[in-house]
């Protein structure tokens, strides 16, 4: 954690003195290992009322959302049941030979990602678990985060999963990460000293240029953006806002990206799932 | 992707007599020896594109300019150009005697002015048609069609781009 | 890895013009972009769409750059008579994605 903010204060020094404080917090927080306690800690942070980037769209995309074959992120699920049936990997062996039909067991785990993956004894996201299943299991090439093909697999699942709400795993081996994450969320960062709360918390709804400000929720990823004209996913969402604040973006084994993503999952809780979203 | 920003970076890359500042302040005459102006012909290869488009399309054919048998439906007002919805419409019986057979759709301030050309015919029933496409910039759109007595009739829509708030690069 | 979608109404009456929505896959490349090297990235578009009746065409459209990615149409089709829908699109590099629906009139 290198980066600097606005007053050329070291972001580690900040992020140590509002640990300080969320320590003190923190260690009762921990303490009570309920998910009533979950909901206590973070009970003033949900915004209100919960709404979906989807309500704050023009309606003509919204429209490019709302039907399948008006939506161009609909390609990607496409690929992506291809690629859950075909075999792949030196042990030849495709999702769909261990998980039968996604729309059966698998539908009901797709919302409660980021989970805890018991391997390596830490936070997962989807896009991680699919590829730690494809080098565990069917013993396949490592793909990149962007890859289309990863990507179509997410949008796959996700859209099978499509209309259940999302849905915070309450396993308490996820809490500090999730706590981590909101800190994340209220750090100010960048060489335009914004945080995450600072446009999506205080000001969604209101305009930022000509784009309205959504609340910033991760319910509708891996999503088509028009900006990219292409499919992505929720960490190249975030990346382009630590970009836009002109923040040196995290690399990719930090573990910010799925502990922010713990939060923002646990902060949109209930929004349904929109897999594979259209935004602008 | 920020499509405008990009096409500006490239142009002063592969261009630097095309900056402003060269032109403004005394190397006028310089410049002029060796071009025109740059920063006018930057302008006169837009408006050349555009005249060569429309002149394509309408080989020498008489044309009714503000037409009302031709309408465009765009926003006014759109968040990003990255991806506008437009649908044109000709009214016309669509008979033998008296029907659209092409329309072509023009943005002339994007790098290339033609945006796409629809072929129709008297089976097509309506000249209605709707697509999707990239405005670089606030611009004046315009759309072409071609009726079968050989008149092409053009219609005009002002439409303003707003920039996204945060550019990824 | 191409595809296409397209809509077709259903229960059509004959004499009837409906509308139908066709959308393939591509990058639409536009030749205008820089890529990350700092070069330009070359165009690759679909340069053509046509859409043909039973083997007749009834609707052509050319493609520029200025189109989306995974470009969208709809246009209209009088239909008289049940029958099949063939989408052809045409790329600049030669690669064709062919599209069938069924066209079914009442």
């Amino acid at each position: 954690m290198r980066e600097t903010d606005r007053r050329g204060q070291n972001g580690v020094g900040r992020l140590a003195r509002s640990c300080s404080v969320f320590a003190i917090g923190g260690a009762a927080m921990l303490a009570l290992s309920s998910s009533m306690a979950v909901e206590q800690a973070f009970s003033n942070v949900r915004p209100q009322p919960l709404r979906s980037g989807f309500e704050t769209m023009s309606p003509a995309t919204q429209a490019m959302q709302a039907r399948d074959s008006d939506n161009p992120a609909w390609f990607a699920v496409e690929e992506g049941a291809r690629l859950y049936q075909q075999p792949a990997g030196l042990q030849q062996r495709s999702c769909a030979s261990c998980h039968g039909d996604a729309r059966g067991a698998l539908r009901e785990v797709v919302p409660l990602y980021p989970r805890f993956d018991e391997t390596r004894s830490a936070p997962i996201d989807l896009s991680g678990r699919i590829e730690a299943c494809r080098l565990r299991h069917q013993q396949a090439e490592r793909l990149p985060p962007e890859d289309d093909r990863r990507l179509a697999l997410q949008a796959y699942l996700g859209s099978v999963a499509r209309g259940l709400p999302m849905t915070p795993d309450p396993d308490p081996r996820l809490q500090a990460a999730r706590v981590r994450g909101q800190e994340r969320f209220n750090q100010r960062i960048g060489q335009l000293g914004l945080s995450c709360a600072d446009c999506h918390d205080r000001h969604w709804g209101q305009r930022l240029g000509g784009s309205m400000i959504p609340q910033g929720h991760p319910n509708a990823y891996p999503l088509w953006r028009l900006q990219w004209q292409s499919i992505g996913s929720l960490q190249r969402r975030i990346r382009a806002c630590l970009v836009g604040v002109r923040a040196e973006p995290w690399s990719a084994a930090e573990p910010a990206w799925v502990e922010l993503e713990l939060f923002l999952q646990w902060r949109g809780a209930g929004l349904k799932v929109e897999t594979p979203g259209v935004r602008p | 992707m920020s499509f405008p920003i990009v096409r500006c970076l490239s142009r002063s890359i592969v261009n630097p007599a095309r900056r402003r500042g060269l032109v403004r302040f005394g190397q006028g005459l310089a410049m002029a020896s060796l071009a025109v102006r740059p920063e006018v012909s930057q302008a006169d290869a837009a408006r050349d594109r555009l005249q060569a488009a429309i002149a394509e399309f309408t080989q020498g054919r008489v044309m009714v300019p503000d037409s009302t048998r031709l309408r465009i439906e765009i926003d006014a007002l759109v968040e990003n150009g990255n991806s506008v919805p437009i649908r044109v419409t000709a009214l016309s019986p669509m008979t033998d005697t008296d029907h659209v057979q092409r329309i072509l759709i023009l943005a002339p301030r994007n790098p290339q002015p033609q945006v796409a050309l629809f072929h129709l015919g008297v089976h097509s029933g309506r000249a209605e048609v709707a697509t999707r496409f990239r405005m670089a910039e606030s611009q004046s759109l315009q759309a072409l069609a071609l009726f079968s007595d050989g008149r092409i009739h053009r219609a005009q829509a002002d439409v303003v781009v707003t920039l996204a708030a945060c550019l990824e690069n | 890895m191409s595809r296409a979608v397209v809509r077709v109404p259903q229960q059509v009456r004959a004499g009837e013009v409906i509308e139908i929505t066709a959308m393939v896959a591509h990058p639409m490349e536009t030749g205008y972009r820089t890529g990350d090297d700092g070069r330009i990235v070359p165009r690759h578009i679909v340069r053509e769409l046509q859409c043909e009746f039973d083997g007749q065409t009834v609707f052509r459209m050319t493609f520029f750059p200025a189109l989306t990615a995974n470009p969208w149409v709809a246009f209209p089709l009088r239909a008289e008579r049940s029958g099949l829908l063939t989408f052809t699109w045409t790329d600049d590099q030669g690669r064709v994605v062919i599209e069938r629906a069924e066209l079914r009139v009442s």
